[in-house]
């Protein structure tokens, strides 16, 4: 058994499109231990929420795991069968979905769709059971007589929650969670989360374009782009000392009500995935760069405290540019 | 005043089924001054009323009660070529990028035959030589937007040439609703950017609707706070953040997550 609840080793998710094959997660390695709350964050098409939807093997074609390895709390989910992933998804991985609007079933109340959860993993459920999970979100035992219409945007998501952790499983996947609710209900939200996943003990794969929110909810941060892990770092160093010029630039584009009439975007766009450039994608985008980035594509460095970024100046600090 | 708001009410429901009828605009002022150019944004969660506002400013929807006006005449009173100034003078920027293209068309054509309809250009060379010049306004290259479809282009260029558009017009004022919510956070500031410069170097005013307090205060001269169709607090933007009268604002600002891991947000405390 493996102390991680999470690891993840060079896993590369391809999509065929008439142009080729995109190669949207190129080698993604990272380890989660119990209870870790990791943010997945970048732009959309970096690959951060492909990465997290392969963790539970919900790829679809033309969408395709061409390679690499996901281990939860040991066992293989590449390797698994139909019949062991359908045993594994919910009791040992779950998806906190980003629409919870969508995400339950309209016809059936929430009590229902709990049964739903526990008959299929061979499990008793009862009102009780459901009243406690309900509760651990901070939502009334009635709820489960509730169809999700009746719900709020911010109640449905606990439902969702709760549903996620009600089997305890190592790994809590969620995908934007809270980017369809207002952001007083959003704050709430993440605090039932937070405590539903403590209670759990579950490791939390947040995917999320919010820094500011990232900043608050993970443990660690990992910086995609590209379709490429370029940072992950404990999220105090990489706020404090950022080693890639995109995660700075990342930081840095953050609104703050300490700044006021100052703009720091980053120029330019990301690569098409069809057609990288040959050296280190951010290239084009990056203050640093240099002749060497532009031929030679950067492996991963790794750094004290467990961190690491694909740059060739990784070592160095990035200086406010 | 170019366009002013003065104790507008809108409801909806009743009608044909004499349902309940709703108000979803209360008693709101608003007015933008001729003389410079403003930034007011109007800050509100859902349900507070900001897009019926939207809908009011551009004339899509009038009042049930109060005046919407422009040059100090009512917007429903307005005919033939006054209408055409307004709606000239008055542009909007939508919250969708994807939604506000014609997917069967190239670019191009939002940018023609705009130019073309307001008298801008008399024929469809000028036209074009005007579009040509457009997305440099918002730091977009021409050769890598024009002649394109629009799925071929990014959701923040989309969203760009979609105020390249408004601006080209030369409006006096600009409706944006939510602008960058749609965006990723790194164009976000280059929208932003784009929009606050233009108000600078154009002399247009904005209305910048929006649920971000935070983008707000980066951008805004002035803040409006609504909740559940009324202006609950509104004021110049430093006042409203620094210090806040309004228990709703105050929540407002509470939710806004510090973008510093070492300041406690109380993520990991119990419930209130």
């Amino acid at each position: 058994m493996s102390r991680h609840a999470l690891s993840v080793r060079s896993l590369t998710v391809e999509f065929a499109t008439a142009r080729g094959q995109a190669r949207a997660v190129d080698e993604v390695s990272f380890d989660l231990v119990p209870g870790e709350r990791l943010g997945l964050v970048g732009e959309s098409g970096s690959g951060k929420t492909t990465t997290a939807l392969s963790l539970l093997r919900l790829i679809r074609p033309p969408g395709r795991i061409v390679g690499g390895e996901i281990r939860i709390a040991g066992a293989d989910v590449l390797a698994a069968s139909p019949e062991e992933l359908r045993r594994m998804r919910a009791a040992r991985i779950a998806l906190v979905p980003q629409g919870a609007m969508s995400a339950l079933n309209p016809v059936l109340t929430c009590g229902a769709q709990f049964e739903d959860l526990f008959a299929a993993h061979g499990e008793r459920g009862g009102a009780a059971r459901i009243a406690a999970l309900l509760a651990s979100v901070g939502l009334e035992p009635q709820v489960a007589g509730f169809f999700p219409h009746q719900l709020s945007g911010g109640m449905k998501q606990r439902v969702c929650i709760a549903l996620a952790v009600a089997l305890r499983p190592s790994v809590i996947v969620a995908d934007e969670p809270t980017s369809a609710l207002d952001v007083i209900v959003q704050r709430q939200v993440l605090r039932t989360l937070v405590k539903a996943q403590k209670e759990a003990g579950a490791a939390i794969v947040m995917v999320g374009h919010d820094m500011g929110l990232m900043a608050q909810f993970a443990h660690r941060i990992g910086v995609m782009y590209a379709g490429r892990l370029v940072e992950i770092a404990p999220v105090r160093d990489i706020f404090a000392d950022p080693r890639h010029p995109y995660t700075r630039a990342l930081i840095e584009s953050l609104p703050d009500l300490e700044r006021r009439g100052e703009f720091r975007g980053l120029s330019g766009l990301p690569p098409s995935l069809l057609d990288l450039p040959p050296g280190c994608a951010f290239a084009p985008r990056c203050p640093r760069v240099v002749e060497r980035c532009r031929v030679e594509r950067p492996g991963p460095t790794l750094l004290a405290g467990g961190r690491e970024a694909r740059c060739h100046f990784a070592a160095e600090p990035v200086h406010a540019g | 005043m170019p366009v002013e708001l003065r104790g507008a009410r809108v409801e909806f429901g009743g009608g044909l089924f004499g349902g309940p009828r709703k108000a979803a605009l209360v008693g709101v002022d608003l007015a933008l001054p001729a003389e410079e150019p403003r930034i007011i944004a109007v800050v509100g969660e859902s349900g507070s009323g900001k897009t019926t506002l939207t809908r009011l400013l551009l004339g899509l929807l009038r009042p049930t009660a109060g005046s919407a006006l422009w040059r100090g005449r009512e917007l429903s009173s307005l005919g033939g070529e006054d209408w055409r100034a307004y709606r000239r003078e008055v542009q909007a920027v939508f919250q969708d990028p994807f939604g506000s293209f014609n997917p069967v068309y190239r670019v191009d054509r939002m940018l023609v035959l705009p130019a073309l309809t307001f008298g801008l250009a008399r024929d469809e060379q000028e036209a074009r030589a005007l579009a040509t010049t457009a997305p440099a306004a918002v730091g977009l290259r021409p050769a890598d937007t024009l002649g394109r479809f629009p799925h071929q282009l990014s959701g923040g260029q989309r969203q760009r040439l979609m105020v390249a558009r408004a601006v080209m017009l030369r409006p006096r004022v600009l409706v944006a609703d939510e602008p960058v919510s749609m965006v990723d956070a790194s164009l976000r500031a280059a929208i932003l950017e784009s929009l606050w410069q233009l108000t600078r170097e154009a002399g247009l005013s904005l209305v910048y609707i929006t649920h971000d307090l935070a983008t707000a205060y980066a951008i805004a001269d002035e803040i409006l706070v609504m909740r559940h169709g009324e202006v609950v607090e509104r004021g110049d933007a430093v006042a409203v953040i620094r210090r806040p009268s309004h228990p709703y604002t105050r929540e407002l600002i509470a939710a806004l997550p510090p973008p510093d891991p070492t300041v406690d947000w109380g993520l990991e405390k119990a419930e209130e």
